[in-house]
């Protein structure tokens, strides 16, 4: 059974058609990078797949479930374009606030946990809204981690990190592969998100244009799948 | 008891967050006092048929200023998509909603209870009632429109002209509950016992706090998610 | 064929109207104690009850959408609602005729009186709300929703009222006057009730037929757009 699989699936807004008759399946354990140029559909894809909107048409199932089920949404972690962090909390509290929605025990060691491994210890006290974008990126981060999910929707994960932050990220999302998580991400920054790849697929116009494992040819140019397969 | 670890989890991310930047609680004040202020040019304090009247004054005051609370409920976890990360959570709609309509109603109560002392000062209101029931009333009164309006802000968090649309809404559904408060509020006020013809007026206000709160619960999750 | 149906309720409402307009009118005697005036209870009292009953039906066809996540039942209900509104209007204005002429007086805040006027302010909202929302599915959800809460609230609103009038006696705009009405006299008022239920319904079916060619326009503007 795969970890994801899409069938069928069209969004519409209003009249206009956002995402048409999308079908993949992503196995679990790959990392899938899903790419396209802005407005292409992979926000209103990953929307759908987090449960956080509803598709037209088309069927959805994450780990044999419905999206918008509790099981689901416990093991499942989804990383926006707004970080998901409160501005009025400090960096613990609102990584405690989180450990406590997903129901872990010990909510307070988790969070200092994944402080330390975003390296956000030393400003545990913090209130988020003093904090630079890495440093709220890197929190975002720690919450999308912290409740171990075997699922994990990232968009643009990798906006806003500095070189260190990035290879961080990198290193946390490997060890969840190495687990045996599945990771969907869309991204701009090519070349960090296609390492880590081991699918691709391309949405254009809210079609899928390309899905497919990803190639050495990929990795070294990064815009060789636009070239083949985007739009002029 | 997992639902009430969730609730109580929400509850207290919104009053630390609301105790911190005070946004809310400052605005609601203020308006409160100008409020007070203003019906003191409108309905002269000093002449007794006002204080007839002053039950159903005090209640104007705490649904004007507590909307004005109310209705930023929902629209505050926009900023950051933190309203996406609580709905990606397995938390319910109902836990999220009861969660913020549990801080919305001690914050209330917290702006009410400052606002008491005033109005009693400025229209000289001796409190010969009895207190017991007094706060009765407040806390029923005050959970009504607390549903309602964390309620209302759910459902138009996501809309334009949200702030023109939320009076519109919000204020007619509330009128039971604002006409039990203020019948009992004013017999308390002039010191008058709640008889038996007026415990209707506590029936109403306990069935509308009870039916409401379990229409909110039922019907929040559809409300959020689309 | 459903031009049909609307030309065939419209002609038999406007058949039946008049005739029972001559009734009222001519055949009827002056009542008692109000005199000329209680005719408008004729249509009083037909616009009020139907009207409510119309907000009740809108509320199950909310429901029907919520279950079924078909948007022709948002269309319905939110057509029944105009309707429902337009006659709870109506059944205001009318009242308030009536109570100029026999109290001198245009409003009074009575149960009814008052009731309605929140009624028909809550609606207000509800109309408000769905001309902020434009993806259908979220403003059906929206509306059913929104339809739920009111007519519940009018329900209790309704009788708090009356409780509240009770305690503050003010004057009734009780139309009837003493005990029931002399037989006679009963027989238009139920036809007019049928008359003004067909009247609505043709009514409904002509909104819905406007609502949909309206969505139809929209989205051929949004396809002429899209290039």
């Amino acid at each position: 059974m795969p970890a994801v699989a899409i069938q069928g699936v069209w969004k519409y807004f209003g009249d206009y058609p956002a995402l048409k008759d999308i079908n993949f399946d992503v196995e679990a354990g790959s990392c899938m990078a899903l790419l396209g140029r802005n407005g292409a559909g992979k926000t209103t894809l990953l929307r759908i797949l987090a449960g956080l909107s509803r598709s037209s048409r088309g069927q959805i199932t994450i780990l044999g479930k419905d999206a918008r089920a509790e099981a689901t949404r416990r093991t499942v972690s989804v990383l926006g374009h707004g970080i998901g962090v409160y501005e009025e909390l400090s960096a613990f509290e609102n990584l405690k606030l989180f450990a406590r929605l997903y129901g872990l025990e010990n909510a307070a060691g988790i969070a200092n946990e994944w402080l330390q491994r975003t390296g956000l210890d030393r400003v545990r006290d913090g209130l988020v809204r003093e904090f630079s974008r890495g440093m709220r990126q890197r929190l975002a981060v720690a919450r999308a981690f912290l409740h171990n999910p075997s699922l994990l929707l990232l968009d643009e994960p990798f906006t806003a990190l500095d070189d260190r932050a990035i290879k961080m990220l990198q290193d946390l999302l490997r060890a969840a592969l190495a687990e045996g998580r599945t990771v969907i991400m869309s991204t701009h920054q090519l070349r960090e998100a296609l390492e880590l790849a081991t699918d691709v697929a391309l949405i254009n116009r809210g079609k899928l244009a390309f899905r497919g494992q990803r190639t050495r040819e990929m990795l070294e140019d990064p815009t060789w799948l636009y070239r083949h397969y985007g739009e002029a | 008891m997992n639902f009430l670890r969730g609730t109580l989890a929400v509850a207290a991310k919104d009053l630390r967050s609301e105790i911190r930047s005070k946004e809310s609680i400052n605005a609601s004040l203020a308006f409160a006092l100008v409020i007070l202020l203003l019906f003191s040019f409108a309905f002269d304090p000093t002449s007794d048929q006002v204080r007839e009247i002053a039950g159903g004054l005090l209640w104007l005051v705490f649904a004007f200023a507590g909307t004005l609370i109310l209705n930023r409920s929902f629209a505050r976890e926009l900023v950051n998509d933190c309203l996406d990360a609580l709905l990606a959570s397995p938390i319910s709609g109902a836990q999220l909603f009861l969660g913020k309509a549990i801080a919305n109603f001690v914050i209330l109560i917290a702006v009410e209870a400052l606002a008491m002392p005033v109005f009693t000062i400025f229209y000289n209101v001796r409190w010969t009632g009895s207190i017991a029931l007094m706060v009765a009333v407040i806390l029923l009164g005050t959970w009504g429109l607390t549903v309602i309006g964390t309620l209302f802000s759910a459902m138009t968090v996501n809309l334009r002209l949200r702030e023109l649309m939320l009076p519109m809404l919000v204020y007619p559904m509330m009128i039971p509950a604002l006409m039990g408060a203020i019948q009992l509020s004013t017999l308390l006020v002039a010191g008058e016992p709640v008889g038996a013809d007026n415990q209707i007026w506590f029936r109403l206000l306990v069935a509308f706090d009870v039916i409401f709160s379990l229409l909110a619960l039922a019907l929040v999750e559809t409300v959020l998610v689309g | 064929m459903r031009t049909k149906i609307i030309v065939l309720l419209s002609v038999l409402a406007g058949g039946l109207l008049a005739w029972n307009l001559h009734t009222i009118l001519l055949r009827v005697p002056d009542e008692a104690s109000q005199g000329a005036i209680f005719r408008v209870f004729y249509f009083h009292f037909p616009c009020a009850v139907t009207s409510f009953t119309l907000f009740f039906v809108a509320m199950f066809s909310g429901l029907l959408y919520l279950r079924k996540q078909d948007l022709r039942y948002d269309a319905a209900a939110a057509a029944i609602n105009e309707v429902a509104f337009t006659f709870a209007l109506i059944t205001l204005i009318t009242g308030m005729i009536w109570g100029r002429i026999i109290w001198g007086i245009w409003w009074a805040w009575d149960p009814r009186i008052t009731s309605y006027f929140i009624c028909l302010l809550m609606y207000f909202g509800y109309f408000m709300m769905r001309r902020a929302v434009d993806e259908p599915h979220r403003r059906a959800r929206l509306s059913a929703v929104l339809s739920i809460l009111a007519s519940v609230d009018i329900v209790i609103v309704w009788k708090s009222i009356e409780w509240f009038r009770t305690q503050h006696p003010g004057p009734v705009l009780e139309m009837r006057g003493g005990g029931g009405m002399a037989p006679g006299m009963e027989a238009p008022l139920f036809w007019n009730v049928l008359v003004f239920l067909m009247l609505e319904t043709a009514l409904v079916l002509v909104r819905m037929r406007q609502q949909s060619i309206q969505s139809e326009i929209e989205s051929l503007r949004r396809y002429a757009h899209a290039f």
